[in-house]
């Protein structure tokens, strides 16, 4: 179509009107273009300045555990862990409410004003800002945490990586039950009517025949939240403790990926540690860039059969 | 025995119901844990001053956000300018050109940029305009947002144009309106409360990014409107004192909370409320 009306316009340029329609067309392809050309930017800038890194510590970037830009040794290994914890923690806190709202939605309350308002809710979770997440997770969570801890007699610090995955799990919920709940409505009734029929309750329907039906949309929704959870920054940051070392345990303070480069990169002055801190950029950068594209072709698929 | 059976998978329905419930609305605890505490400390911070005076010294009392709050217009405004015409214009080709190719990457583009965590946009601006510029700016902070709000109104546009029926297009075009008129008169009003909605949306997402903005626009205890000087913005002001020990700067941080969620929920209730009414229905 474009390059029908292109040529056109070359051909009989001398007419306004032909000339503004190849200009249109120009700019909106050129506009379409420079999305793709942006992301290529992104992924060879990160590479580009990750290559110091790359080629001081190769593989061995992963496996390392001393993060220390004083000797300029570094490993990521402790934030790698750090933030694969928090983030299937927090998946793990946040299965169960993400579940249950998408059965409440796409189940139990389809129409009314529960739902909307529940819907509105979620929404509303998701729109608030991660910065606010953090600071109320400091000034709120943080001592709860830290009473709890006194009780139970270990260290009170507060803040660590259970706290992190806490607050990253509220954050999380709205994405996980965005997409859950639709294909949950989307279950065709005659499905579940045939199991009515054979005397099911509507507990065993939900369980055995709605949650089975609308198992890849679930995963989908999960794979989302996952990537949201494991680029996380402020939220995370305010709360997991900021140690280098290796989290010993749930209570214990870590360092994710993202909040290692909020935490460092403005101080970092030697090159290499600009780089190590651009490396785990783009590492972030191609992990949640796989997640997201096998999350949104789960999706695509879904509403091709629907 | 099958009656007692039966009580049970009656009971175990029940049950599964209740839990259901109990779960779903422990859900929205949290927001209103967080609506409540927000409030609660900082609506006494809120005053005239709190929006007009420049922040004071740790010790002395009073002063005001006014430097975070001009930061943050001047970075939404940054950012909007180039991404909201270059978002839509993408958007009207990805939903006119279904199957080109370009389409397809241009599509898988926005799914990706748009799942790049914020901290990554900030290193991405850092290195294209702090690095280049020589320091940090309003102008880089800007840009970074400038890249998180476009996938989203590229996809706002997208999806709102393509719920548009095609006999609206064919309609116009039967009468001997240019496509590009068309599109331009036609259509692109027809969705335009979609699109607002996009561009409101991605607004109020950016106005609370923080992340990216660390090492970027970075943060300016004082007001300014040079764009080439670094700025502050409300999100930034809140991590900055929020981390800090002092109980004065706690204060103002809860009320820059207070301002920035009252903003964002507005927000998001104007664009439930106004704008669907503005809906063109089909």
């Amino acid at each position: 179509m474009d390059t029908l009306v292109l040529s056109k316009g070359k051909m009989l340029s001398t007419h306004p009107g032909v000339r503004a329609e190849a200009t249109f067309q120009k700019t909106i392809f050129l506009s379409a273009l420079a999305i793709i050309v942006l992301l290529v930017a992104i992924f060879l800038s990160l590479l580009i300045h990750s290559v110091p890194s790359l080629k001081a510590f190769g593989l061995s970037f992963f496996f390392s555990k001393t993060w220390d830009p004083v000797s300029a040794t570094f490993g990521v290994l402790p934030f790698l862990v750090g933030t694969l914890l928090t983030s299937f923690l927090a998946l793990l806190i946040c299965l169960p409410f993400s579940l249950a709202i998408s059965i409440f939605i796409g189940e139990y309350f389809k129409k009314g004003a529960l739902s909307s308002f529940l819907k509105t809710v979620t929404e509303l979770l998701a729109g608030i800002p991660s910065i606010i997440y953090g600071f109320w997770a400091l000034f709120v969570l943080v001592p709860i945490v830290r009473n709890f801890q006194t009780k139970i007699g270990i260290f009170p610090y507060g803040v660590g990586i259970l706290t992190a995955s806490m607050i990253l799990s509220v954050m999380i919920i709205p994405y996980a039950a965005s997409i859950a709940r639709e294909v949950i409505s989307l279950v065709p009734s005659d499905v579940k009517e045939a199991a009515y029929s054979l005397g099911s309750t509507r507990q065993e329907v939900i369980t055995k025949v709605v949650l089975p039906y609308a198992r890849s949309g679930i995963v989908a929704g999960i794979l989302l939240a996952l990537g949201r959870a494991l680029g996380e920054t402020m939220a995370v940051t305010m709360v997991i403790g900021n140690s280098n070392r290796l989290p010993k345990g749930f209570f214990s303070p870590g360092n994710s990926m993202a909040s290692v480069i909020a935490n460092e990169f403005t101080e970092a002055t030697a090159s290499l540690h600009i780089s190590s801190l651009i490396e785990i950029a783009l590492l972030l950068f191609l992990v949640t860039m796989i997640i997201n594209i096998i999350g949104k072709y789960i999706i695509k698929k879904i509403s091709v059969e629907a | 025995m099958a009656l007692h059976r039966l009580r049970l998978r009656i009971w175990k329905d029940r049950g599964f119901k209740a839990i259901v419930i109990l779960f779903s609305f422990l859900s929205i605890v949290p927001l209103l844990l967080i609506l409540f505490y927000i409030i609660k400390n900082g609506i006494l911070s809120i005053s005239w001053e709190f929006f007009v005076e420049l922040p004071r010294p740790v010790g002395e009392k009073g002063g005001g956000i006014s430097n975070a709050i001009v930061g943050s217009l001047l970075l939404v405004i940054i950012a909007g300018l180039p991404s909201i015409p270059l978002g839509i214009a993408a958007g009207i080709y990805l939903s006119e050109n279904k199957k080109s190719r370009i389409t397809y990457w241009s599509g898988l583009a926005v799914d990706v940029l748009q799942g790049t965590p914020s901290i990554v946009i900030g290193i991405i601006a850092y290195l294209w305009v702090v690095v280049p510029m020589g320091g940090f700016s309003a102008f880089a902070g800007g840009i970074a947002l400038g890249i998180m709000m476009l996938p989203m109104i590229v996809k706002a546009t997208e999806e709102t144009l393509s719920l548009i029926p095609g006999s609206l297009k064919e309609a116009s075009l039967a009468l001997g309106v240019p496509y590009y008129r068309t599109i331009l008169r036609v259509i692109l009003p027809a969705g335009v409360s979609g699109i607002m909605t996009g561009v409101l949306i991605s607004t109020a997402r950016v106005a609370g990014e923080t992340a990216p903005l660390l090492f970027t626009a970075f943060g300016n205890a004082f007001m300014n409107w040079n764009l080439t000087n670094p700025v502050h913005s409300l999100p930034l002001l809140i991590y900055n004192y929020a981390t800090s020990p002092y109980p004065e700067w706690h204060r103002v941080a809860w009320g820059a909370s207070c301002v920035l969620v009252v903003f964002v929920l507005t927000l998001n209730l104007v664009m439930r409320t106004v704008i669907r009414r503005w809906k063109v229905q089909f």
